[in-house]
């Protein structure tokens, strides 16, 4: 049973399918090749983890496609969410 | 064999409801109690119907009247108070138009409340007793209008219960039906894979017109849609944008060309997959597609969802592992197995496939059994 999957090859993220401790090791395959990727947080079902390290601004990719951008500087294993990802649309909050 | 029943103007139901539908909130309390002197109905109240403008006033008309026209439908008794926007009479003018049986009662014509109950109750038996003659007979999978729906979503939402349906949503194309594709708020981020599979230019335009529409009301505000859309517990589900949540929640209808962008409530002129410009609230969404004549609504879920229509089987469909067993009362597929890789798409697309013949053909939904009956309209306008 895979514990991280990469949708598509394009992405730079993983989602755990299921809870996921820090400090452990997972496999995933990463355009049909395995890598292994070290959990540096406690990860939810459900939840994001970088397979790449990630520069402040840089786009994050799920689906193929953009899905925000990182607002701060994320390191491979990290959670990817809320804390350190914004959306770029329906951001009235910008235009005020 | 899948079998509904067919309507005076030719169009077919998978259920045989009559309903008593208020024309506005002041008719709700009759509306009730007609119901209860008559168990056999299906009430229908809402909170709108007066002091309403413009496009804005044009909805709430246009889904009133859809309901009526819903093919699920058998007959119509309306009930107004007399003085609202939306006059009782012009909807069952509209309804009539499909040649089924309406009617309508005023209440400060009919002598106040007890008097309209007792004419309502009367016309309701009646309706009731007509309704309960029509026989199911076959009927073709291009008679049937699918409305999807997302809601409650969360990571396995996008992973496996959209594509999954998505798959079943490719198969009913395929057989001449028409799948909708509605909640324009979770399209953002997504227009520009979307326009790419438009049927024509028009088509692909109106997607990224109806989005800009959302997120203009977003720049109006002056706020950033997230908290609103993803809700918080979407957020809880591991989805962190919006571009994140519309990217899964596409995958639901499938892979076909778009053929038409419609408004709020209005009827496919088109079979094949085509997009309504609804709400990403469920439950205005799902009033929107039904009052577009939708028979049957499929409703993928996360986190969990109890609600249905008064008008339509709402399939719920589920691939959160925890959420199957929490909510297993609500969930009537269970696509669990799909996240720990032990069921395939195609698998789990046939039987959902398999599962709409099954509902079509009278099979109860989990919101049909517990009488789930969650109706809103959508707005687009201040009440004045």
């Amino acid at each position: 049973m895979q514990q991280l999957i990469v949708i598509n090859s394009k992405d730079n993220v993983a989602t755990a399918t299921r809870e996921l401790a820090k400090g452990q090791e997972h496999k995933v395959e990463i355009d049909g090749k395995q890598a292994v990727l070290v959990v540096k947080e406690d990860i939810k079902f459900g939840h994001k983890i970088a397979i790449v390290d990630l520069a402040i601004g840089q786009e994050v990719v799920k689906y193929g496609e953009v899905i925000g951008r990182v607002t701060k500087d994320v390191w491979k294993g990290e959670h990817i969410h809320v804390h350190n990802v914004v959306s770029q649309r329906g951001r009235g909050d910008l235009t005020k | 064999m899948i079998t509904g029943f067919r309507r005076e103007n030719g169009k077919v139901g998978i259920r045989n409801h009559v309903v008593i539908l208020s024309a506005v909130v002041c008719a709700n309390r009759v509306v009730e109690m007609i119901s209860e002197q008559v168990p056999g109905v299906i009430p229908l109240t809402h909170q709108h119907g007066c002091s309403q403008i413009g496009r804005d006033k044009e909805q709430t008309v246009r889904t009133l009247a859809g309901i009526g026209k819903n093919p699920n439908v058998a007959a119509t008794l309306i009930v107004g108070l007399g003085c609202e926007t939306v006059q009782p009479e012009d909807l069952a003018k509209e309804i009539g138009t499909t040649g089924k049986p309406v009617e309508y009662l005023i209440i400060q014509e009919s002598g106040g409340t007890l008097n309209t109950v007792g004419k309502g109750a009367e016309l309701a038996r009646k309706m009731v007793a007509d309704a309960s003659q029509v026989q199911r007979a076959e009927i073709n999978l291009s008679d049937i209008i699918l409305g999807t729906e997302c809601g409650g979503s969360d990571t396995t939402s996008g992973l496996a219960a959209n594509p999954a349906t998505g798959y079943a949503s490719d198969m009913l194309v395929e057989s001449g039906a028409t799948v909708i594709l509605s909640e324009t708020t979770e399209l953002t981020g997504t227009e520009h894979v979307l326009a790419k599979r438009a049927g024509s230019q028009e088509v692909a335009d109106s997607i990224f017109s109806i989005v800009d529409r959302v997120e203009e009301e977003s720049k109006r505000m002056g706020v950033d849609i997230r908290g609103g859309n993803p809700t918080p517990g979407n957020i809880e589900g591991g989805l962190s944008t919006i571009e994140e949540k519309s990217l899964g929640c596409i995958y639901k209808a499938g892979t076909k060309p778009i053929l038409e962008v419609m408004e709020y409530g209005e009827t496919p002129s088109q079979k094949g997959l085509v997009v309504m410009d609804t709400p990403g609230q469920d439950i205005e969404s799902i009033s929107g597609m039904i009052a577009g004549g939708a028979q049957l609504i499929v409703f993928t879920t996360g986190r969990g969802t109890p609600t249905g229509s008064p008008i339509a089987p709402v399939v719920k469909i589920c691939a959160n592992p925890s959420t199957v067993k929490t909510m297993v009362d609500n969930i009537d597929i269970d696509l669990s197995e799909m996240i720990d890789g032990s069921k395939s798409l195609e698998e789990a697309g046939q039987e959902i496939y398999q599962e709409y013949l099954q509902v079509i053909n009278g099979k109860q939904t989990r919101s049909e059994i517990f009488g789930h009956r969650e109706f809103a309209i959508a707005r687009i306008a201040i009440t004045m």
